[in-house]
């Protein structure tokens, strides 16, 4: 496992005691605190680059510009985007998903066309294609999942029967922790013509990820999630179809050259980046990868496993304690829910001993309803747990239990 | 420095009361000959509410719900629906502002005898994020009472 004490020193935030207790940032799948070098990264852009950038022909623009697309840079080598330019800056996942869906999807998609989505699936992953298929008369196909939270293969295989024109999919769930055999699924989507859009909000931050070893066509990730600031996300697509895509929001930087009444528009990725861009969110996010590549990804995905194993033992031994989700492999998402206690309940409880999980139904509606749960509590984690969270979320869900009479106080 | 405001006392938002409210509900269901139907919910948590009101005149002759969500906002509404029936609809309002106010912090209202069992919701002014969970079939109640 990793030194968690030792990575917590670089947390400030994590230095804070919340309810005069030990903070224990269960929330992770949610969002990530940041540490010293991407708070100085941010910093030090404001103190010593900022400008506009690809506009200025001075000095200082030319470095804010250089600054901005070594991000740029630096996330394609991370994620081993198919070219740099094939790296789209957008405000996080949602938003790139939904210039997919505004994009591509307005441009390919037609009535009586198939998009499939899964059960799983994050609204975010799921309302931009109801809109894009209610928009085109086309039909949104949600493949089911099996009873332990998983993608259901021969319902998978069902769907492709229709022969969609997109496939989307999580990489890994954000409420049950799934990892799906995204390579698996990418290439059976290809073998009937579709194309592959990959959540990888979830995937992105805890374990390796090689978009071209998985061979999606797009691939959707939020820096916020993986250390970096807010506003900060990316999507990562296929030069070839990026560059046949019809632009997605209108306006400076993403032209070529504007007539009176109409425009060309410029090469990409600029085409998409309309606007003033998150020049801090690219430079942040960039020090966040450094921040995760020396560590290592695949020292975080052991390390968030080991985690998850822990807790999902301690939890269970819990009379009453349900947790959801596949028993084996696993991402660091922890669902439960504790006998007839509310989930918004438990969080209650747990933040009085300055433990923070989530509670609700994490933007996943039609999950809840196939698990018949209303809510889940989930905890998430990442580099900065230890066993000892896991040992004080089990401490005080027991007190929860004691409240609610499910355990002597 | 710890500058954590003091941890508010959770046996005083889970009190005894509240959790048999949440576990027995009182008047939950539906009305055949209801004059009222409103359903709210809060998207951002998921609690619901479905209230129905019987009104003749303008006194609440029966009341019902159908719920689904946390011990405090289950508890608010079994114990509204107690307090509601053969009041009239001003004075329903005037309980629902009562409400609003214990959930403010108003000392007087958390004295307010007029709120009868509610009274031990008061505790949940000190969590800010809950406030709207015990305020969620109040809000229904005020809908319905508006249309």
């Amino acid at each position: 496992m990793l030194d968690a004490a030792r990575i917590r020193a670089d947390f400030p935030l994590l230095e804070r005691p919340e309810n005069g207790r030990r903070l224990v940032y269960l929330d992770n799948a949610a969002t990530t605190q940041k540490p010293e070098p991407v708070l100085a990264a941010i910093q030090e852009y404001y103190r010593t680059t900022n400008a506009n950038v690809h506009r200025g022909a001075y000095g200082l623009a030319i470095r804010a510009t250089q600054a901005y697309e070594a991000g740029r840079g630096r996330i394609a080598r991370f994620v081993n985007a198919w070219a740099p330019e094939g790296v789209v800056f957008t405000r996080g996942t949602t938003e790139a998903i939904n210039l997919v869906a505004g994009s591509y999807g307005r441009a390919n998609v037609r009535p009586g066309d198939t998009v499939v989505v899964t059960a799983m699936d994050h609204h975010s992953n799921l309302v931009p294609w109801q809109i894009l298929c209610q928009e085109k008369g086309a039909t949104l196909r949600m493949v089911e999942i099996t009873e332990d939270g998983r993608i259901d293969l021969s319902d998978f295989g069902a769907a492709l029967e229709r022969r969609p024109k997109i496939v989307a999919f999580p990489y890994v769930s954000n409420a049950l922790g799934t990892v799906n055999p995204a390579a698996q699924l990418a290439k059976l989507a290809h073998a009937v013509g579709a194309v592959v859009v990959v959540d990888g909000a979830q995937s992105t931050p805890h374990l390796k990820v090689d978009v071209q070893a998985l061979d999606c066509d797009f691939y959707a990730l939020s820096g916020h999630k993986m250390l970096g600031p807010m506003g900060s996300g990316a999507l990562v697509g296929k030069p070839e179809l990026l560059e046949a895509m019809p632009p997605y929001h209108g306006g400076g930087e993403m032209i070529s050259r504007v007539w009176d009444d109409h425009s060309t528009y410029n090469k990409i990725p600029h085409k998409f980046e309309a606007g003033t861009p998150n020049v801090e969110g690219a430079v942040g996010l960039a020090a966040a990868v450094d921040y995760l590549e020396r560590i290592g990804p695949d020292r975080i995905a052991e390390h968030e496993q080991a985690l998850a194993r822990a807790a999902i033992e301690k939890l269970t031994g819990i009379e009453g304690v349900t947790v959801y989700g596949p028993r084996g492999h696993r991402a660091g998402v922890v669902s439960f829910t504790y006998g007839d206690i509310h989930p918004h309940d438990i969080a209650t409880i747990l933040d009085q001993d300055g433990v923070c999980i989530r509670a609700g139904h994490h933007c996943t509606q039609p999950l809840m309803r196939r698990l018949n749960v209303a809510a889940t509590a989930r905890a998430s984690f990442y580099i900065y747990n230890d066993l000892e969270d896991v040992e004080a979320l089990a401490g005080s869900l027991v007190k929860a239990g004691a409240l609610f009479g499910y355990v002597p106080a | 420095m710890d500058t954590s405001p003091p941890e508010p006392r959770l046996s005083a938002l889970y009190q005894e009361l509240i959790l048999d409210h949440y576990r027995r509900p009182r008047n939950k269901g539906t009305l055949d000959d209801a004059t009222h139907t409103v359903s709210l919910n809060n998207p951002l948590c998921g609690d619901e509410i479905d209230l129905q009101l019987r009104v003749d005149g303008d006194v609440i002759k029966d009341v019902r719900f159908i719920g689904r969500g946390c011990s405090i906002s289950q508890a608010s509404a079994s114990m509204m629906t107690q307090l509601l029936k053969d009041k009239s609809i001003p004075q329903a309002v005037a309980l629902a502002e009562r409400m609003s106010a214990m959930m403010q912090g108003e000392d007087a209202a958390a004295r307010d005898k007029a709120l009868g069992e509610l009274r031990a919701l008061a505790g949940v002014s000190k969590f800010p994020v809950r406030i709207k969970c015990a305020l969620l079939p109040w809000n229904a109640l005020t809908d319905a009472v508006k249309t």
